[in-house]
């Protein structure tokens, strides 16, 4: 069974718990102790993940780092109809962009959560600052879809660029990040949360 | 960023650092009352002090308990509150971490203490709809400690601990011991006629933000720890999104300011108790 070493409160790991359940798939949850015991920097995790880092994937003998990487195994491997990762050359280019906006630029407004929660020594100005950046390029992006007469992030359905930039956006708020003036990434995170599957974390709601 | 007279807020005691914290991640500097502290480890002998104000700083009245580092700003007239299961071998103590909220310390205290909230906001684990009613129960104020006791609580919880097999009818007590202190006494789901203890020191760092030590003391050899934390973690994280959505973040002591449902009446006897003992800091007569 697909095992993933997994903390309730990580973006990052409810990214992967997400598409297992709109997939369908079964899988095994290990807790790690993130917070406070920071036990995926002790030295028995970095022998699973040398970057010291949560999510983890196993699946038969593959493991994975990246919750990016795992959404492309996961929709590769689960996905015979590939229409969360399409075949098509260009498509996969465009979700590559926005799978690394997801672990890049995006990954501020983690930053700016962590330190608002539990007390990471970041430079929450600083972060706060990009983090708007960031939502701000997503939600020029999401403007010009839906003048085009679409609905998600590549193409014309739900991928995983979606599903990966989702849980930051969402738990924005959580970093003092209000998303209350990005009117088309309101309305795109109302259309993700209706995908079959959907479910959610602490801070994240049904509606 | 307001320094405070106010002189009920001054003489508590105040959880400000746990003692894993401070051995992992050494001297934790922070606030308490909108003012500067340090708790670190003495080198005279002393488990730890905590100094308030700059540079060398005057030493703060300070002690360990509990598994935390407690410290005040005034003269404490009483010691913080007695909790003898924390001497028994057979319990396990769980420092949850401490997780920052922005609201009231008094707003975190009073939504511990809410039953009502269940279903809605920790859907499937500590409630679950169509039931949604709270059933009556006994609130008194317990003299000469002068303390808040509900009692002959009960609610039907779909998954109310990691060792909970399925849902069960959950007993609790309720105790508030201090205006930041708040402990839950509950059906240890393993043991007959016992009860897991789920606390909450809270550390008003400013009028709007504080910082909230989390812990369990529980019956309970078999869960793993990690598993532990994740299902304290999910729900108090839940809360926390409630928490700082709720408008004014300081806690309207007036009464009838909010409207209060008949399930209430352990908020309201906390609201009270906290305008009779004139606090002023985190309320809503200081921020408005």
């Amino acid at each position: 069974m697909i095992r993933i070493y997994d903390y309730v409160l990580s973006g990052s790991c409810y990214k992967v718990r997400l598409f297992l359940s709109i997939l369908g798939l079964d899988y095994e949850a290990v807790p790690v102790d993130f917070f406070p015991g920071r036990t995926h920097k002790s030295p028995e995790f970095l022998e699973i993940n040398p970057l010291g880092q949560i999510p983890v994937l196993e699946d038969g003998d593959l493991t994975l780092r990246d919750a990016q990487a795992m959404l492309v195994y996961l929709a590769g491997k689960y996905d015979p109809a590939r229409t969360w990762y399409p075949e098509d050359a260009e498509a996969q280019g465009r979700i590559a962009m926005w799978l690394a906006f997801a672990g890049g630029e995006l990954m501020n407004a983690s930053a700016a959560r962590l330190h608002d929660m539990l007390s990471y020594d970041f430079d929450i100005e600083k972060v706060r600052a990009a983090a708007h950046d960031a939502l701000r390029v997503l939600d020029d992006h999401l403007t010009d879809v839906e003048i085009g007469g679409g609905e998600w992030i590549v193409g014309g359905g739900p991928t995983i660029a979606d599903i990966a930039c989702f849980p930051y956006v969402a738990l924005s708020g959580d970093g003092g990040v209000a998303h209350d003036d990005y009117h088309a990434v309101r309305r795109w995170m109302y259309r993700v949360k209706k995908i079959p599957g959907f479910v959610v974390m602490p801070g994240i709601f049904e509606n | 960023m307001t320094i405070t007279d106010d002189a009920a807020s001054l003489n508590e005691w105040y959880a400000v650092a746990g003692m894993d914290d401070l051995r992992v991640n050494g001297p934790r500097r922070t606030r308490l009352l909108g003012q500067d502290i340090v708790i670190e480890p003495a080198a005279n002998g002393a488990p730890c002090v905590a100094t308030a104000g700059e540079g060398a700083g005057r030493e703060l009245p300070s002690q360990v308990l509990y598994g935390y580092v407690w410290a005040s700003l005034g003269e404490p007239a009483r010691s913080p509150l007695d909790m003898p299961e924390f001497a028994e071998d057979r319990r396990r103590f769980v420092d949850c971490g401490t997780v920052t909220v922005r609201t009231s310390p008094y707003r975190v205290v009073e939504n511990f203490l809410d039953m009502a909230h269940f279903p809605y906001v920790h859907t499937g684990i500590l409630g679950e709809e169509p039931l949604t009613v709270v059933e009556d129960y006994t609130v008194e104020i317990r003299q000469p400690e002068d303390e808040i006791w509900a009692t002959d609580c009960t609610f039907y919880q779909p998954k109310a601990a990691m060792s909970a097999e399925g849902g069960i009818q959950t007993r609790y007590e309720y105790r508030v011991g201090a205006p930041c202190v708040t402990v839950l006494y509950k059906t240890c789901p393993v043991v007959e006629d016992a009860w897991d203890l789920i606390g909450i020191f809270v550390q008003p760092r400013e009028e709007d933000l504080c910082d909230v030590h989390v812990w369990m003391l529980l019956i309970d050899d078999a869960t793993p720890l990690a598993s532990l934390l994740s299902f304290q973690h999910m729900i108090f994280v839940q809360d926390r999104s409630i928490l700082e959505n709720q408008v004014p973040a300081g806690i309207p002591l007036d009464v009838g300011a909010e409207m209060a449902i008949p399930g209430d009446k352990m908020s309201m006897t906390y609201r009270r108790w906290l305008r009779q003992k004139g606090i002023v800091f985190g309320t809503s007569r200081a921020t408005a």
